[in-house]
């Protein structure tokens, strides 16, 4: 329909949404049933507006209402990949014309056991397409909302924010190096040339997690530079999807904050340990690092670092994605929380995303070679995985 | 001063920040005569190192573990013989500020060889900086008190203080093993240290972690007051009138 149309994207060709929501995401399915459920009250209370006759208005109207949106739902669901896959106006017609025909099955099912006044299928079809363009509406509004400009710079203000303390540190280190071991000097500088390079170039688009982990490991090798001993790492990736997609530079904040918060403030050597497993249909990513009670001095910028990454869950995966942190046995634990989404259903909602005239840019055509398409398949281990000490 | 070298004491948490150092150092020997006495990865080390050698310049980091740079010139100003101390700095905004309105030196790092053979020239013409000028500096609360002996600097870890109390020209430090005499000033103290010491009596601070009750006590004269109880001492101090709120407070935290 409308939505997405006309409106020419502010930034970049990938918008976040497309006007079409992700139907297999938890937060859409909630905001249906919520706005279904409401509008029928809503309903109800126009056609009844004596209080007490109302509640039955209502009940009558859910007897149709809540099979229709049972089975509606049921229905997106098996067929979101599908229509990721189609224009923002094939999209909406289908769903449009999927509607119907829910509601034609409905009240027929309907009418075989209460018999219905007439016009009943009428109303119920007006209705239903009704609260469908509502919600259409407020999809493509929300999409639109979150998506350019306002987000961007929220998003780039809160990416590009790597400690200075660490640059100038880190090139101190890099320093001492550059007289007595040339050699590693080279591979540090090289190091902080790709990590810098990550920091400052454009974040928008979900990338591999097993580039997000390489990322960190040439983070860590130039922490562990400069705090030799008092580093210690632990990974534990035998269970990663090193395919899943997930927000650039999720994780080496966290790290970061790791070592600033839990690291630095002892002159024992501590441990981080990254615990990155994939669970029913969801990668989690657990990171600790050894508690300091008295590292208090710092703990708005701790706090700040989070809400920027719960910030950025939130915009990508909506409901579905969560960062909590808890002490625990002198140990502070992060929990990241994302939905597993391979590269390969990614690039078919990348594709949905590139507007309805199906114009897109050439090199996007393909998928990355050497991807495996399996939307819902098994992880994959990551090939440099296992628990090492670094 | 004359000839003898400039000895010069290197501190930061971080060893290839320290090799660094040394290696600029290095550099500047030719051009003036200096030797490396010794390199620590905290003050409290530092502070150890002084009391076995002596340093005309300290070269420490800010932010470090167990004691940071700006504690440790404040401890360091006590020793018989107290060095010019220069901070080093990868990135402190704030604090750079602070430096500069109080004439304190500092060097950013990473460190240029000409600017610290500049700063090495100045030495010998420095005094070291007061106390005064140290306080303005922003820095978190010191962990350690400490206290002149026998011309040593005795650190008193802050955990460790049961109470604070001032007497005459002097306050007493009391710690579960012994007492100390310290010259500052009770009320900059609590200022310092907040919340983790409770003003009991006008002259009096005690630390809330030793705290382990209150008991009422009559007097001679027939008038009641509180003291309190402590623990890992035998002692027990009055609770003034004017401070008697804290009585309930404490108790009900207590529970």
């Amino acid at each position: 329909m409308h939505a997405g149309n006309g409106i020419p994207p502010i930034i970049g060709q990938n918008i976040i949404a497309p006007a079409l929501p992700d139907f297999r995401n938890l937060g859409t399915v909630l905001r249906i049933v919520l706005a279904v459920n409401w509008l029928a009250a809503a309903a109800a209370l126009v056609r009844e507006p004596q209080i007490d006759l109302w509640a039955a208005q209502w009940l009558e109207l859910t007897a149709t209402v809540e099979p229709h949106l049972i089975i509606q739902i049921a229905a997106l669901y098996a067929l979101a990949p599908w229509l990721a896959r189609q224009s923002n106006a094939t999209g909406a017609w289908v769903v449009a014309a999927l509607t119907v025909a829910v509601g034609l099955g409905v009240h027929a099912l309907v009418a075989s056991q209460i018999p219905q006044p007439p016009l009943a299928l009428l109303r119920h079809l007006v209705f239903a397409l009704g609260v469908y363009a509502v919600l259409l509406w407020y999809f493509g509004l929300r999409a639109k909302a979150l998506s350019p400009a306002i987000a961007e710079a929220r998003l780039q203000a809160l990416q590009a924010r790597i400690r200075p303390h660490f640059l100038f540190n880190s090139i101190n280190a890099v320093l001492s190096l550059v007289r007595s071991d040339p050699k590693q000097a080279e591979t540090a500088l090289l190091d902080m040339a790709d990590l810098f390079r990550v920091l400052m170039r454009e974040n928008r688009e979900l990338v591999p997690l097993a580039d997000e982990i390489a990322l960190c490991r040439q983070y860590l090798a130039l922490e562990k530079l400069r705090l030799t001993d008092r580093l210690q790492i632990e990974w534990h990736l035998n269970s990663m999807p090193g395919d899943a997609m997930v927000p650039p530079l999720v994780l080496q904040p966290l790290l970061e904050n790791a070592i600033y918060h839990g690291i630095e403030p002892s002159s024992a050597p501590g441990v981080v340990s990254i615990n990155i497993f994939y669970k029913g249909g969801e990668v989690h990513a657990i990171l600790r690092n050894p508690y300091q009670a008295d590292g208090g001095r710092h703990h708005a910028g701790n706090k700040m670092a989070l809400a920027n990454i719960r910030e950025r869950l939130e915009l990508h995966f909506d409901a579905e994605g969560s960062l909590e942190s808890r002490v625990r046995e002198s140990a502070y634990e992060v929990h990241v929380r994302m939905p597993y989404r391979s590269m390969a259903s990614r690039t078919a909602q990348e594709k949905a995303a590139d507007g309805p005239d199906g114009r897109r840019k050439p090199e996007r055509d393909k998928a990355p070679p050497g991807v495996p398409v399996r939307p819902e398949g098994p992880p994959l281990a990551d090939g440099s995985a296992g628990a090492s000490h670094g | 001063m004359g000839d003898a070298p400039l000895r010069v004491l290197v501190v930061d948490d971080e060893a290839p920040a320290r090799r660094r150092l040394r290696e600029l150092l290095d550099d500047c020997a030719a051009a003036l005569p200096l030797a490396v006495v010794g390199e620590a990865a905290s003050g409290r080390e530092a502070l150890d190192l002084l009391h076995a050698v002596n340093a005309d310049l300290v070269l420490t980091d800010i932010h470090m573990p167990e004691m940071d740079g700006i504690e440790f010139a404040r401890h360091a100003l006590k020793l018989p013989q107290p060095p010019v101390v220069i901070f080093t700095t990868a990135h402190d905004e704030h604090a750079l500020q602070a430096f500069e309105v109080n004439a304190v030196d500092y060097l950013m790092k990473p460190v240029r060889v000409q600017r610290l053979l500049a700063a090495l020239e100045k030495v010998p013409r420095l005094k070291p900086v007061s106390a005064t000028r140290l306080d303005q500096l922003p820095t978190s609360a010191r962990r350690f008190l400490s206290v002149t002996e026998r011309s040593r600097v005795v650190l008193v870890p802050v955990d460790d203080i049961v109470y604070l109390k001032a007497e005459l020209k002097y306050i007493t430090i009391r710690t579960p093993q012994r007492e100390h005499l310290l010259e500052e000033s009770l009320t900059k103290l609590e200022e310092e240290f907040g919340p983790r010491f409770v003003r009991v009596h006008r002259n009096c601070l005690v630390a809330r972690a030793f705290i382990r009750g209150f008991e009422r006590r009559v007097g001679d004269e027939g008038d009641a007051h509180w003291e309190v109880l402590l623990k890992d001492v035998p002692e027990t101090l009055p609770v003034s009138r004017r401070q008697q709120s804290i009585v309930r407070e404490m108790g009900r935290e207590a529970r």
